[in-house]
């Protein structure tokens, strides 16, 4: 026999989507074998949540737009949710540094699959446990209040706003996981991703309102302002609020406004991640 | 009939055609114009010091490289402006493995088949094929980073198969296996040669290894240095080769070649010489410098002296210095 039976006929959309559940699907289960990961992007944020909501609850003053009841935890609550996303984003992300060092990614590069299909698969499956993880603080935390590490607050969070909660947290959970990507493609060492996280990543999420409020003037409220994943956390914060809401202000843009920055900063990161991806270069050969 | 394009031409005399393909990376250059041919259904090695320029052209073939000077085709596609349609109708299997190791082997298979758009009952069967072809089927639910290193790269030869690829490129694909599973490697890839029609490219630096090839090319610093079968690059070398040893060894190579008229390599601190009648001339060396020569070999020509032959190196001297 000259030609071996050839490849089945394969539709376009299924070398293009099945690829990218097959990546992603690698990636959940992967973070599931690894325990150790689920307790770190979980459970140092809740410590986060109760330490320095107890620590700092003396010295907080409520930002004017926010009820004069609200305690610095409750104020706390959408950082740490968004804190999670990151975390769960970047540890998601790093291990395309692994999958370049243990050969795993030139296995994914030499197959046909179309190189957009692989960032998107690698950013659905880092996405997917960023929004789990965050659901499951969103609706556990306020339960600490019954062990008394936790104030009372409602969330406000009711079973028609579930589905927006969801989807809005997978806006950011992309944008956030596709940043990790664009951060760790290049990188040659998970260390270097470790320099970036303290120098870069943390400094971002300190200053997006999550850990404190902007403030009115300074140049503080301006780098917060200019800060992208201040209008995410904003966002969740807008969602996350009881039903009558939160005005608009400096320093707490519209949920319009949040949703068309976060939109926008996704969109632009996930072009950067393709484009970098579709470069043959001699990286990929590592 | 109609008529055949060029491109398909080329696709019935050769699979795979490299023509004055260099490589750089930065100053250095790892690849200086290489130019050969592999026949359908041929398995062709590339033998050569590690260092030598495999692992770079089996990057530029794996589409893994951008090629950055010279043409290379696969089935009639050419490299550098239909890699994506080339990717389907190659298999890799890499020197590292690429499995993930937090999976199991099924799991990396399935991943792999989903990868080539195989999906459902047929990807079943495949997998289930490869599992038995390669003895795997017992070991399916282990992860694959408790498997040793032998079974690790069945698992990886069973991944670069699991699409029927038309052409199969094995970078290294002995290392780290015991001298039965190579045999078994073997027995499988000339089987798949014979029954499958499947080309094979694979690099090796082992001289046992590149004996079981049909035709081989032999890189040294980035250069072809020598193309043919076995049996035709032992015979370029003529006759038979001798190996002396000596405590004098610039002194003696200088009398040999007053005394004899042929000029001896020196080669890793020992002598050597290409004769078509050596077993006389060992015989006169001894008698015309008994006190000189410590020891003396006499062999047919090997692979290995091939590549002295044609590099003037010791092939593993050679590993040593690139």
């Amino acid at each position: 026999m000259n030609q071996p039976a050839s490849l089945p006929a394969a539709g376009p959309a299924k070398l293009f989507l099945l690829p990218i559940m097959t990546l992603a699907q690698r990636e959940v289960v992967r973070f599931l074998r690894q325990r150790t990961r689920v307790i770190g992007a979980l459970v140092q944020p809740i410590l986060f949540w109760i330490l320095f909501g107890a620590g700092l609850r003396g010295s907080f003053k409520p930002p004017e737009w926010a009820a004069s009841s609200m305690t610095y935890q409750e104020y706390f609550f959408p950082g740490v949710a968004v804190m999670i996303l990151m975390f769960t984003a970047i540890f998601s992300t790093i291990s395309i540094i692994e999958d370049r060092k243990e050969g795993f990614l030139q296995g994914v590069l030499v197959s046909p699959v179309p190189r957009i299909s692989i960032v998107l698969g690698k950013l659905l499956g880092g996405t997917i446990l960023a929004v789990l993880q965050a659901v499951l603080f969103i609706f556990l935390g306020p339960l600490l209040k019954i062990v008394g590490l936790a104030p009372d607050f409602e969330t406000g969070i009711t079973l028609a706003g579930f589905l927006p909660l969801v989807l809005f947290l997978f806006l950011l959970g992309f944008s956030l996981t596709a940043l990790g990507y664009l951060i760790a493609w290049p990188m040659e060492s998970t260390q270097g991703f470790h320099a970036i996280m303290s120098v870069f990543l943390m400094p971002m999420w300190l200053l997006s309102g999550s850990f404190f409020p902007a403030g009115e003037s300074g140049w503080l409220s301006w780098i917060i302002r200019a800060n992208p994943l201040t209008y995410g956390v904003t966002g969740l914060r807008r969602i996350l609020a009881p039903e009558a809401g939160l005005p608009s202000a400096p320093g707490n843009p519209s949920m319009s406004v949040c949703l068309s920055v976060t939109t926008v900063v996704c969109i632009i990161y996930v072009a950067i991640a393709v484009w970098m991806t579709l470069q043959r270069s001699t990286r990929n050969a590592r | 009939m109609l008529s055949k394009s060029p491109i398909q031409e080329t696709a019935l005399t050769s699979r795979i055609r490299v023509a004055d393909i260099s490589h750089r990376y930065g100053d250095r250059l790892a690849l200086n114009q290489l130019s050969f041919d592999v026949r359908p259904a041929e398995i062709f090695g590339l033998l050569g010091p590690n260092g030598g320029g495999k692992t770079t052209l089996f990057r530029l073939l794996s589409t893994l490289l951008p090629l950055q000077f010279g043409t290379a085709n696969i089935a009639g596609l050419d490299l550098a402006s239909q890699a994506q349609q080339i990717r389907t109708l190659i298999g890799v299997t890499f020197q590292s493995p690429s499995l993930d190791g937090k999976l199991t082997v099924q799991e990396n298979l399935k991943h792999q088949a989903h990868l080539y758009g195989i999906s459902g009952a047929p990807m079943r069967e495949r997998i289930e094929n490869a599992l038995q072809h390669l003895g795997l089927t017992d070991r399916k639910h282990d992860l694959a980073e408790s498997l040793s290193g032998g079974l690790k790269r069945r698992v990886e030869i069973a991944k670069g198969l699991l699409h029927s690829p038309q052409v199969l490129l094995l970078d290294e694909p002995s290392t780290g296996l015991d001298p039965g599973a190579r045999h078994d490697l073997w027995k499988y890839l000339k089987q798949l040669q014979h029954k499958e029609g499947v080309t094979i490219l694979i690099t090796t630096h082992l001289m046992e290894e590149a004996e079981h090839c049909d035709r081989l090319g032999i890189l040294h610093q980035g250069e072809l240095v020598a193309l043919g079968t076995p049996d035709e690059l032992r015979a370029s070398v003529g006759g038979d080769c001798l190996t002396i040893h000596s405590d004098h060894l610039e002194q003696l190579s200088d009398q040999i070649s007053a005394t004899f008229g042929v000029t001896p390599q020196l080669v890793n601190h020992s002598l050597r010489l290409e004769h078509s009648r050596g077993h006389e001339l060992l015989k006169e060396l001894i008698d015309a410098f008994p006190e000189q020569v410590t020891s003396v070999s006499l062999g047919k020509p090997t692979l290995e002296d091939v590549f002295i032959h044609e590099t003037g190196h010791q092939f593993w001297q050679a590993e040593e210095t690139t």
